[in-house]
């Protein structure tokens, strides 16, 4: 497995821009690679697996966002996170409503139990 | 943006005495509404809110930290104050530890910009471990005030 860089520069298209729960989904994502990945906004650098880091580049609304990752899974984990970001987290959760509370529930054993929620 | 900005100086709780969510949810709402930063008629509604928010995951960041918050129509703009509780509570915390800090915000549905610029300087500001561990351990609304007025200098991060 080869050790690579990569960077992809995404626009947020949220008109709420990445608000807490939008981080809190990208910094969950970002924790299921191996690689180590930074968001860098205007010069600013966040750790991708910190939510402060993240809530810190106060991303709104067409903010330019650079995406870098280094690691075995870089490629992937660029297209996966660049596409939340891109795709405004359409793709679950986040814009769920009836169904989180259950959701909640399971939340606490999901990290560990993942075959059970 | 500066905690001055949207924290309510008047509304700060040293002490925060409730022991679950909801509670300190309805104590720092209150706190608003004692100082008139919200409406009496609309304290449950803003409450019922924060806790519907809380359902599609807690908005405790880690470190001890929580921002609970909602959008609610009846303010005109970003209202929020801070209260400590010493005990901590239990938030269901995304790193599953007790909120001793909470950083409550209502703004209203037509700003989201300014609400994000709120976030940003709190986990700014908190990012720093001395600020954090020093608000925690404030012991009166004074320490707090002066604490906030310190990193509005960038007397923690520059």
């Amino acid at each position: 497995m080869s050790e690579t860089t990569a960077s992809r520069k995404v626009t947020v298209v949220s008109p709420q821009g990445l608000h807490l729960r939008t981080a809190d989904r990208f910094v969950k994502t970002a924790k299921q690679f191996d690689s180590r990945i930074e968001v860098i906004k205007d010069g600013q650098r966040a750790e991708a697996r910190s939510i402060m880091d993240i809530l810190s580049l106060g991303a709104n609304k067409g903010a330019q966002l650079y995406i870098e990752a280094t690691g075995h899974d870089a490629q992937q984990a660029l297209d996966v996170l660049a596409g939340l970001i891109e795709s405004d987290f359409a793709d679950e959760e986040t814009h769920a409503n009836e169904e989180t509370h259950a959701e909640e529930e399971t939340r606490k054993s999901s990290d560990q139990d993942q075959e059970n929620v | 943006m500066k905690f001055a900005d949207f924290v309510s100086v008047e509304a700060i709780q040293s002490g925060l005495e409730a022991e679950d969510k909801e509670e300190v949810i309805r104590e720092l709402i209150q706190a608003l509404l004692d100082v008139g930063k919200i409406d009496g008629d609309q304290m449950d509604s803003i409450v019922g809110a924060v806790m519907k928010r809380e359902e599609l995951g807690s908005t405790g960041i880690g470190r001890g930290v929580a921002v609970p918050h909602t959008k609610h129509p009846s303010v005109e703009r970003l209202v929020g104050t801070v209260g400590v509780s010493k005990p901590g509570v239990d938030f269901n915390s995304l790193d599953g530890e007790k909120v001793q800090l909470f950083f409550v915000l209502v703004s209203p549905p037509d700003r989201p910009g300014d609400h994000l610029r709120a976030l940003e300087n709190i986990s700014r500001q908190l990012r720093n471990e001395t600020f954090c561990k020093f608000l925690k351990q404030a012991d009166s609304v004074e320490d707090i005030r002066s604490l906030l007025t310190e990193a509005d200098n960038n007397e923690f991060v520059s």
